[in-house]
């Protein structure tokens, strides 16, 4: 029997919640170790564990995983969600890089000083509207397809919806000029796994919170 | 082989942008086999899969990813250096040489040492060679003796600098471009300011 995966992080998204995402939609169960104090993190790093120093880690099948990104292309490439070919890969690719640009800023903005928060909103709200939203409003438009890319559900779709929903907890109406990235919400949030990540009491991590960012800035020492 | 169009004034710029040429409205992107590519790491993923620079297996090119991305972190670094304020810009040498010799460059060095062959990945060469490499010269043109402590990564660098593709694109009159100067700074200025 293989053992599930194993993520070590903070208890809340940053930069592991897109691993969650992908993991909860391919229907795979994971374990997770929350590191609250900083002797978690030290001792992750004496055993040699964490490749740059860093977190995200995923241990699973026999590696221990860190960079966000390549922990999410080996997933997708493992459970069938990176396209058919190298075409649609490099399609996928680029669709979930524009995502997590835009999530990163998303990511960072609890950690931003005070006096530079509304400023920070708006531009995360003008880059979602102005450039990230009508890119893929017209994607979808172009082939009328119920996924982004090659008629199938992919590592692409997962990302943006996970990107659409933390845009509505800033801005309920964000989707309000993109008509069909309304409906890709509803159609990928009801695929059986993605609905069921959805519900309360799954792995999914809250909002963050004033605790949160307290955490990470004392494991990380920022 | 490959061309390059230049960009050079605002006009280039916003051409490509209402000709909905890039996808995010950015650069860099590289037209190829019919698709015009954006995103760095996409782009770097689609050539290093077509050319067979990404390992032989999933394993070994998850391995590459992570080793890449991490060298990119670093890379990131030098890039914007020269866009931050003068003042500040000493500083960030600093910054980014201790970032260089205190988390990447031991990595690299005990993956070397461990196993002891001429690449990172798979006893052959991968992006992740190519990409440390550039980054590692990259840093040497601003610290020249960044590498001291780190004898595997100096045997690195000479000998990936000399696999015979490198080679050529290290000879004056390559494609490789200079170290950013100031005229390369403003012409970004102008063509992306607001």
């Amino acid at each position: 029997m293989t053992a599930k995966p194993k993520l070590y992080y903070f208890c809340g998204r940053g930069r592991m919640e897109s691993i969650r995402w992908l993991l909860a939609a391919a229907g795979v169960e994971f374990e997770e170790e929350f590191l609250e104090k900083r002797e978690q993190y030290e001792k992750l790093e004496k055993d040699g564990c964490l490749l740059f120093g860093q977190v995200p880690l995923v241990e699973m099948d026999g590696m221990m995983l860190t960079q966000t990104r390549a922990i999410l292309s080996y997933l997708a490439a493992k459970y069938n969600l990176y396209g058919k070919d190298l075409k649609e890969r490099v399609r996928i690719d680029m669709y979930v890089d524009g995502t997590l640009d835009l999530m990163l800023m998303i990511m960072l903005a609890p950690f931003k000083p005070p006096k530079e928060k509304e400023e920070n909103f708006a531009l995360i709200m003008k880059k979602a509207k102005t450039r990230y939203l009508p890119a893929f409003e017209k994607i979808l438009k172009d082939h009328r397809e119920d996924f982004l890319v090659g008629n199938k559900f992919s590592w692409a779709d997962v990302q943006l919806l996970e990107a659409i929903l933390m845009l509505e907890e800033l801005n309920a109406s964000v989707l309000s000029d993109f008509p069909l990235l309304k409906a890709f919400k509803t159609r990928i949030s009801n695929i059986p796994t993605i609905k069921k990540f959805l519900q309360p009491g799954s792995q999914r991590k809250l909002h963050p919170d004033q605790h949160y960012v307290d955490v990470v800035r004392h494991i990380l020492q920022f | 082989m490959f061309d390059e169009e230049f960009l050079e004034t605002r006009e280039q710029l916003h051409k490509l942008q209402k000709g909905k040429h890039l996808l995010f409205q950015q650069v860099p992107m590289v037209e190829i086999d019919g698709m015009k590519l954006v995103q760095t790491r996409s782009i770097l993923h689609y050539i290093a899969e077509k050319y067979h620079l990404f390992g032989s297996d999933l394993k070994e090119k998850t391995l590459i990813d992570m080793y890449v991305e991490g060298t990119l972190d670093l890379l990131e670094m030098i890039i914007t250096h020269p866009f931050l304020k003068p003042e500040d810009q000493q500083k960030e040498v600093v910054s980014m040489t201790q970032k260089a010799v205190i988390r990447y460059f031991p990595v690299f060095e005990k993956i070397l040492r461990d196993h002891g062959q001429k690449f990172l990945v798979g006893n052959q060469l991968s992006l992740a060679d190519v990409i440390l490499l550039q980054t590692i010269l990259a840093l040497e043109e601003k610290v020249p003796n960044i590498l001291a402590a780190f004898p595997h990564l100096q045997e690195f660098t000479v000998k990936i600098s000399n696999v015979p593709t490198i080679k050529k694109f290290l000879e004056p009159g390559s494609k490789k471009k200079p170290p950013p100067d100031d005229v390369y700074v403003r012409t970004v200025y102008t063509i992306f300011a607001p």
